[in-house]
């Protein structure tokens, strides 16, 4: 076939896919809270609720899209559509099987990093544009969030190239053929897994939205499909950490008897459920202790963990 | 951070414990006979309306969502010409119950009042009022009540001592 045409073809299907599955959460998110806290949760809409994201996208279009008019207007538009755009280009570069790919760049790590630090203006903008106390505060809490936990997540990723010798993900994948990384890089696992949570935003790390003190924080002032958005892309965000953690330190598509597809699919569910629990468990924590353990514990450790990692392939290739 | 790790195991534990949500309109939960629902209006043994109009509901009622007209009828009893109440109001505090002196007015164990006109809240008497006693099966207000009445004299009343005569001298 023209591969023109392939990528064409992929391209579509992992955005509608993507997509898909991004609404989708919503109701996964809304069961799994409920399943653990002894509740139902929506069940009554279409087999076992799962028409209760049609329900809901339904009820998002037809809302009163307000702009309030104190608000910086273009920043406001422009804000939600921000965090979409720059996940959505972010799952380009991932590998989710050897065929799946859109492309399969030298520099995809940088890539992600790149994305999801712009991923964070939409956030702070929103923030900003919205003209409120709150959203504001919320603005400057994501702002100063993603500023102290970007740092270590990078470093802590360095670990994987160190030991695949590559930055395309592709190669970070295949050079798990023998052992998955989160043997060598467990240090480097458990602090990917908390500066992603950090970076979607999810509740031990969800300052900047916290509604007990901030009222909804960065999107209070926002509603209808444009609040939807920030939704979409925060469960995109999710999906990507996922895909990213299973892909760097989980072997991504490798796995006995199963098709590669399979085993993307499992264990990015797997962390995605995880994600869900660490939401149904974990209180959230005083702004000044979240700062105080980036840049107190979690720093130092990457950068031990890139120091070690980096000794250590040395004197192997000695 | 261990206490982290035991909260999460704890929540994930939680996976297989029975859940609590009664799922409403198939499987109904449990109302005591004493609920304070749906208001009604009830009748004694006979059949005759018990509700005689005092008011006291209405006096007694906080959000004042009960109203009535009193009259009376050729046997000499009192009767409410009309008895409103807005259920769009009423809090299901139960003291118009409490006040009721005839056993009338009553809370019945039923919510399901739902409507989609708010006007068809308000229950006129005809809504309000049931056939049996109620949570009282024998009282019969009259019967038991010092007021004359057609059928009935002074004195003539369950356990009632006939009228004193005024005009007696003995002691």
């Amino acid at each position: 076939m023209n591969p023109v045409l392939l990528k064409i073809i992929v391209l579509l299907g992992i955005l509608i896919v993507v997509l898909t599955l991004a609404s989708g959460l919503i109701w996964l998110e809304r069961r799994l809270l409920a399943l653990w806290q002894d509740r139902y949760g929506p069940n009554r809409v279409g087999p076992f609720g799962l028409l209760q994201v049609l329900a809901d996208m339904i009820k998002i279009f037809f809302k009163e899209d307000w702009i309030p008019p104190f608000a910086d207007k273009p920043v406001f538009v422009l804000a939600p559509a921000i965090i979409v755009i720059t996940v959505l280009l972010t799952f380009a570069v991932i590998p989710f099987t050897p065929l799946v790919q859109i492309a399969d760049t030298n520099i995809a790590l940088l890539f992600f990093l790149g994305m999801s630090s712009l991923g964070v203006y939409s956030v702070v903008l929103g923030g900003w544009a919205s003209n409120n106390k709150y959203s504001l505060l919320g603005g400057m809490r994501a702002a100063s969030q993603m500023l102290s936990y970007e740092v270590f997540m990078g470093l802590s990723m360095m670990g994987t190239v160190m030991l695949a010798g590559s930055f395309s993900l592709r190669s970070i994948v295949e050079a798990q053929r023998h052992m998955w990384f989160v043997v060598p890089q467990f240090l480097g696992f458990v602090l990917f897994l908390i500066a992603g949570i950090a970076e979607t935003r999810r509740l031990p790390f969800d300052l900047p939205e916290a509604e007990s003190e901030l009222v909804a924080g960065f999107h209070s002032e926002y509603s209808g499909m444009k609040f939807g958005m920030f939704f979409v892309g925060e469960y995109l965000g999710v999906i990507l950490i996922s895909v990213l953690l299973s892909v760097l330190y989980f072997g991504g598509w490798q796995g006995p008897f199963l098709p590669p597809i399979v085993w993307i699919v499992l264990k990015t569910l797997f962390f995605i459920c995880f994600f869900i629990l660490l939401r149904a468990a974990m209180p959230r924590p005083r702004f000044d202790q979240l700062m105080s353990w980036g840049w107190k514990w979690m720093l130092p450790l990457s950068l031990l963990n890139l120091a070690v990692t980096g000794a250590v392939v040395l004197a192997m290739r000695r | 951070m261990w206490s982290i790790l035991q909260s999460l195991w704890l929540v994930l534990l939680h996976m297989f414990q029975p859940r609590f949500t009664v799922q409403y309109p198939d499987e109904r939960p449990y109302l005591a006979p004493r609920y304070r629902g749906r208001i009604v209006l009830s009748r004694d043994p006979d059949g005759e309306e018990r509700c005689v109009a005092c008011y006291l509901c209405a006096v007694a009622c906080p959000v004042d969502c009960i109203s009535l007209q009193a009259t009376e009828d050729p046997h000499g009893r009192r009767y409410p010409e009309w008895f409103r109440i807005n259920f769009s109001r009423c809090i299901f505090c139960g003291l118009c119950e409490e006040a009721c002196p005839t056993y009338a007015i009553q809370l019945t164990p039923d919510i399901e009042m739902g409507e989609y006109n708010r006007q068809n809240l308000v229950y006129e008497k005809a809504n309000l009022l049931i056939d049996g006693p109620g949570k009282y099966p024998g009282y019969n207000f009259w019967r038991v009540a010092g007021v004359r009445i057609k059928d009935k004299d002074k004195g003539q009343a369950e356990n009632e001592a006939p009228p004193a005569d005024l005009h007696a001298l003995t002691p």
